[in-house]
């Protein structure tokens, strides 16, 4: 059975890493920073990839990103693998299949924040009725329908990265890969992010790993993945959250996340019900 | 209460009729991107606008020029030409052998011949000193080499004994300043019976137009010498057999069409002294200039935008996206500094109207300067594409 069909076959597996290895420089100089990694992202669940500096996180998520080639290994993304592709067959599988947010946002600061969320569209090549209503209503879900023409630069941090991952939904990608969400952001911000990804994530359609060293994080994961020098350390489930079935739905939430997600104000929030 | 969690929360999907498209962005990010750095855009468009002007003065100055050399050649409603042999150009005349005008007549094709007279004179002014004129003498019936936007006079006024047509654009140069002044020529009396407006030599020397008879008297020529024949064929006629046939009865001169001795004078004059290389170099340095410096520009701008490109091949952008948004800004930055450049061109040409220099615009000079500008920002963008090239779209995440 090739990979391709093997990961047909298994619906809720949207991503999946095997035996990555990944070497950089050569001969005395060579560094192995990824040993073997084995790993798969599922739908509807918020995996974090935690880990000490230099411990292969950022280039491992470069690796899922389909924007690094492992030197070793296979990787799927949406059932479709990555092996022998080039440069552009990988921008390829990141344009259709993959949504970044990162660290430090990367906002267009030129582009209002509708703007950047359309220029997500054009590049995965969507196809909408209005871009702008189509906008506008992808920053109405992260609670920013109100930024909606303000440019970056009158953004707040917190806002920023909302309006990042908004932009990381645009066109509906399978996966999103988020490089240390909240590094950049205050206590308050922060959670405020990881309850919208943790929202973002309850999409049984769509995987969310997010790499952090932050552990105020770690309340909000279905998922904890430890890297340690290069392997796999360890997995667990906070708050004993139970695995995923194959519909990608779980059973129960951890409480700590319905107060800031409704903060938030979008469509990514909480109703509650008398 | 409890908390009840959307947990699907799909993205928002538009209502509303209508057939959903392709959303474009690159052209508005090129265009902000470009009008981000006010500075940068501002240096880039004055190195169009240079380029642009010094390119448009230089062509135009060639085609002006290439006009005034075949500016007699032009008037003259000929289909050959019997010439002196080795004629360079028209203003540099000597004369036929004789009689050449009898043998054309009885060529058969032949509808009409008319003899030129054209030579250097001595033109004394009124008032004291000397200077070079070109005669041109013709027997201005239709059709023939006569002086043409007359302002003051008419052609009849040069039947008057002594009358000649000169420029007013040359009075300075000829020592008169209205009609009825007299000079001599050749010390021979001759009188302004016609002034014409705008009709200069790229010799520099003036054009002084007689009747045929005058200018011969003028020049010492006896009654049969000329310096051209200008001969029209009959309707239907084969122009190649007939001058086959007149190359055979006029040896040692030379038969050639209105175009081929165009071409030549206007050869000789631009290329054989190197006026025209002149011309032509200069736009080409222009067009260097404006390359280096819209390269300059654009490479900067890129470099201050590689964090976004990058994000935008993390985003998953194929290279050829991000080669467009760089090249639409060139070419954003080509319309705008051509369009400033066009009309700072049109100024420059409106102010040299009346002074010696021949600057022409036309409408296929306009559409080529634009062509060349679009080019010209175009091979300036390779040195930023060559830069994005080698973006790591991994330089995005922290390390």
């Amino acid at each position: 059975m090739s990979a391709t069909q093997e990961a047909s076959t298994t619906p809720n597996v949207l991503l999946e890493a095997k035996g990555i290895f990944q070497v950089f420089g050569s001969g005395g100089g060579e560094i192995t920073v990824l040993k073997g990694i084995d790993l798969q992202l599922r739908a509807g669940e918020l995996t974090l990839l935690m880990g000490p500096s230099g411990s292969g996180k950022t280039t491992l998520l470069s690796i899922l990103g389909c924007i690094l080639t492992p030197t070793e290994g296979d990787l799927e993304v949406a059932g479709n693998s990555t092996a022998g592709l080039d440069a552009e067959g990988l921008a390829n599988v990141r344009r259709k299949h993959v949504g970044f947010v990162f660290q430090g946002y990367n906002l267009f600061p030129t582009m209002t924040a509708t703007e950047n969320v359309m220029l997500a569209l054009d590049v995965r090549s969507s196809l909408v009725v209005n871009p702008v209503n189509h906008a506008v209503g992808a920053l109405d879900a992260v609670g920013l329908a109100h930024r909606a023409t303000t440019f970056p630069a009158k953004l707040s941090g917190g806002e920023k990265q909302r309006v990042a991952i908004a932009r990381a939904l645009a066109g509906s990608p399978s996966v999103i890969l988020a490089d240390e969400p909240t590094a950049a952001l205050d206590a308050e911000n922060g959670r405020a992010v990881m309850a919208l990804l943790s929202e973002v994530a309850k999409d049984p359609t769509r995987a969310v790993l997010a790499v952090t060293h932050d552990h105020r994080t770690i309340p909000y994961a279905d998922r904890i993945i430890k890297i340690e020098d290069g392997y796999i350390a360890g997995e667990e489930r906070p708050g004993g959250t139970p695995d995923k079935g194959s519909n990608g739905h779980s059973e129960e939430k951890p409480k700590v996340k319905t107060t800031e997600a409704k903060a938030l104000g979008g469509r990514y929030r909480i109703r509650r019900h008398a | 209460m409890q908390a009840n969690v959307d947990t699907t929360a799909p993205l928002p999907v538009e209502s509303g009729a209508g057939k959903p498209k392709p959303v474009k962005m690159a052209a508005k990010l090129a265009y902000r991107n470009l009008f981000h750095d006010r500075l940068s855009l501002t240096v880039t468009l004055v190195g169009i606008v240079f380029s642009v002007v010094l390119v448009a003065v230089q062509c135009g100055l060639y085609i002006g020029n290439e006009r005034l050399i075949a500016a007699m050649v032009d008037k003259s409603e000929g289909d050959l030409w019997i010439i002196p042999y080795g004629t360079k150009s028209f203003d540099d005349p000597t004369f036929l052998m004789g009689h050449e005008k009898y043998a054309v007549l009885s060529t058969p094709g032949v509808e009409s011949a008319e003899d030129l007279v054209v030579g250097f004179s001595a033109w004394r002014k009124p008032g004291g000193g000397t200077t070079t004129v070109l005669l041109v003498g013709s027997d201005h019936v239709e059709g023939s080499l006569k002086p043409y936007d007359i302002v003051e006079g008419s052609l009849n006024d040069l039947r008057a004994p002594d009358a000649v047509a000169v420029d007013d654009s040359y009075f300075f140069d000829l020592g008169v300043d209205k009609l009825g002044d007299s000079a001599e020529v050749n010390n021979m009396r001759v009188k302004v019976g016609a002034v014409t407006h705008g009709i200069r030599s790229f010799t520099t020397l003036p054009y002084v137009f007689a009747p045929l008879e005058r200018a011969r008297k003028l020049l010492n020529a006896s009654a049969n010498q000329s310096s051209y024949t200008l001969v029209r064929l009959e309707p239907g006629a084969d122009a190649k057999k007939v001058r086959e046939a007149l190359e055979v009865r006029l040896k040692d001169r030379e038969v050639l069409e209105q175009a081929e001795f165009r071409k030549r004078s206007v050869d000789y004059w631009m290329w054989n002294t190197g006026a025209g290389a002149a011309l032509v170099a200069g736009a080409v340095l222009g067009l260097i200039v404006g390359i280096v410096i819209v390269a300059q520009t654009l490479y900067s701008s890129t470099k201050d935008h590689l964090n976004e490109f990058a994000t935008l091949r993390a985003l998953g952008a194929p290279a050829s996206y991000v080669y467009k948004v760089i090249l639409i800004q060139a070419l954003l930055s080509a319309v705008i500094g051509y369009g400033v450049g066009i009309v700072l061109s049109l100024l420059v040409i409106r102010a040299s109207k009346d002074s010696s220099l021949a600057i022409v615009m036309t409408p296929g000079l306009a559409v080529l300067l634009f062509l060349l500008t679009l080019g010209m920002c175009a091979i300036a963008a390779v040195s930023a594409i060559f830069k994005v090239t080698r973006i790591d779209p991994a330089g995005v995440f922290s390390r």
